[in-house]
């Protein structure tokens, strides 16, 4: 499995009155891990549901390997891009290996059984995510961490290239926040997944990514390698808080903390 | 147990059910009635012409009931949510309210004007949420769900108005619709319905994985590749026009829409490729078991089924639900 390239042109998000994303152009390169970062209403889930097709934008476009995704049928981009949205605190009364393989339905017709190639792509998601010894369990009785895992693995049968993800660790404690960023690093290097994760995670997250896309009031305020944007100038602009940094963080990165009045 | 195994029990059951209960009645019928179909023996008679065609619509009718239950709490994710909730089952009781009340005529195909009126008061209830949907596309279904209460308010107060207002005899017709019932069926009533619930049937059990998906949530489902906005809307219509067409034949019969699809929750689990049958047989098979206990209650007279349906329906919902608690 190699990564898919997606690129985006001139995206405009226009919501009632409200404008939610401004003219927003980058480019993911295949394989690349991009983290997304900025304040609360900045656009960035707005940004994943456009890339995954879920929302359409008002102007500009979005292109998978240079296909712009307007062109896909709804199938088809399912099977090339996945998205693991925001934890849905709603009941899902579903087995684990039932909502994994839900991943399958872009492969699947009506009423056709699952193939060989669809019980293998679920087993191995599975696998892969640790969530095998969980199969049988109900979604809604699992740990926040396993949901998580859980999510990804469905989204990981779904057999794209592309993996979006929406705040992946929020609400994690820190044994499954590691967890979850070990996944993503194998699902990156070794599969060569393409992946997009909306993050408030700076230290974690964003030091383990490619590239880094900040955004601000539904603009691109700043895109860069992490050691480019984890500077408390740049930050302080894109936050409207002043940070402090401190040597020691991931991959030689500074260790970021936001500072209190008087720190 | 395994899910497949219950599912064939539940349908053994279904057939047991729809097979035994033609026989038992005021009149013990020999079982000789089984073979002598068309024959001209009162037993016979009693057994094919009455008999038989009110267990196939009650079973008919409460499959259609349990279907559409099923569906709209999938695809609104809430368990209280039926087509009732969004006014299917009150438009109709109006159009027969105000066909009632002002002596209208409107037999079309062999229909009564009761099941007429009924189709078409469902049909205007069907067409207001559709067209709230449209003009608002992006109202959350808790606010659709809201909208069909206080649409059902609203239709509820006309009846009211057109019931009192009413001759005695009228209203008394009025109420006694209201509660739903099977008094009135024949062969041509199961004819009537049963191609409505089975291409709707179809329909909803065409898009079993669709609906799963749906359950999980309308993001989660886009990015599987379910087109979710039309999905949504063919589902919303098959299921509207298939249980208003079960209401115009049976009244409003409630708690088998709400509490069928729970009810093989609980016993088959949420999976609606097992769900959807399940609520078939079982829909089916309880509103034919009700509408058996509605004709021997209060013998000689009848018991409309509505009266019955929540009555043995909602302690054997709670029965279960502690059931599965205790054993957590």
């Amino acid at each position: 499995m190699t990564g898919a390239e997606i690129v985006t042109e001139g995206l405009g998000v226009v919501l009632g009155e409200v404008e939610i994303l401004h003219e927003v152009s980058m480019t993911v390169a295949r394989g690349e891990f991009l983290t997304v970062i900025g304040p609360n209403g900045a656009g960035k889930s707005t940004l994943l549901r456009c890339l995954d097709g879920i929302l359409q934008p008002s102007t500009g476009r979005v292109l998978i390997e240079r296909r712009p995704i307007a062109d896909f049928s709804r199938r088809e981009l399912a099977r090339t891009v996945s998205y693991v949205p925001q934890p849905d605190a709603g009941p899902l009364d579903y087995s684990v290996r039932s909502f994994v393989e839900m991943g399958r339905f872009p492969h699947i017709s009506a009423w056709a059984a699952l193939t060989e190639a669809d019980v293998e792509a679920v087993a191995g998601a599975m696998e892969l995510t640790g969530v095998a010894e969980l199969a049988d369990r109900a979604m809604s009785s699992l740990s926040g961490g396993e949901r998580q895992r859980a999510s990804i693995a469905a989204a990981l049968a779904q057999g794209g290239s592309i993996l979006l993800l929406d705040e992946p660790t929020s609400f994690l404690d820190y044994r499954h926040q590691v967890q979850i960023l070990d996944l993503l690093d194998r699902l990156n290097h070794d599969q060569g997944l393409t992946v997009v994760a909306v993050t408030h995670d700076l230290n974690s997250t964003v030091a383990s990514s490619d590239e880094v896309l900040a955004l601000k009031g539904g603009r691109v305020a700043a895109i860069g390698k992490p050691a480019d944007l984890l500077d408390a100038e740049v930050l302080a602009g894109i936050y409207e808080t002043d940070f402090r940094l401190t040597a020691g963080g991931h991959r030689g990165l500074p260790l970021v903390l936001p500072a209190r009045n008087g720190s | 147990m395994k899910t497949s195994l219950r599912l064939v029990i539940l349908g053994g059951l279904a057939a047991i059910a729809l097979a035994a209960m033609p026989l038992v009645g005021r009149h013990a019928l020999p079982l000789s009635v089984l073979t002598d179909f068309g024959g001209t023996d009162p037993a016979a008679i009693i057994f094919w012409q009455i008999r038989v065609p009110r267990a196939l619509a009650a079973f008919v009718g409460g499959a259609g009931l349990a279907l559409g239950g099923a569906v709209f709490q999938a695809i609104f994710r809430n368990p209280l949510a039926t087509p009732y909730t969004l006014g299917v089952a009150s438009g109709a009781s109006l159009g027969v309210a105000l066909a009632s009340r002002f002596g209208l005529s409107l037999m079309v195909a062999g229909l009564s004007t009761t099941s007429v009126a009924a189709f078409a008061g469902a049909l205007l209830a069907i067409g207001v949420v559709w067209v709230l949907t449209r003009l608002r596309p992006e109202l959350s279904s808790t606010t659709l769900l809201l909208a069909g209460v206080a649409m059902n308010f609203f239709f509820s107060s006309l009846i009211l108005f057109a019931q009192y207002t009413a001759s005695l005899g009228d209203s008394y017709r009025i109420i006694r619709w209201l509660m739903g019932g099977l008094g009135g069926v024949d062969m041509s009533t199961v004819l009537h319905m049963a191609p409505v619930v089975a291409i709707g049937g179809a329909v909803i059990i065409w898009h079993a994985r669709e609906l799963d998906l749906l359950a999980t949530g309308s993001e989660i489902a886009a990015s599987r590749g379910v087109a979710v906005a039309p999905t949504r809307t063919l589902l919303f219509l098959a299921t509207s026009v298939m249980v208003g067409g079960v209401v115009a034949a049976c009244g409003p019969v409630g708690f088998v829409g709400m509490m069928a699809p729970h009810i093989c929750r609980l016993v088959v689990g949420s999976n609606h490729r097992v769900l959807l049958p399940a609520s078939i047989l079982f829909g089916g098979a309880f509103l034919v078991l009700c509408d058996t206990a509605a004709r021997l209650v209060l013998f000689p007279a009848e018991l409309p089924v509505g009266v019955i349906t929540a009555f043995l329906g909602a302690p054997f919902f709670l029965w279960l639900l502690v059931r599965q608690v205790g054993s957590r």
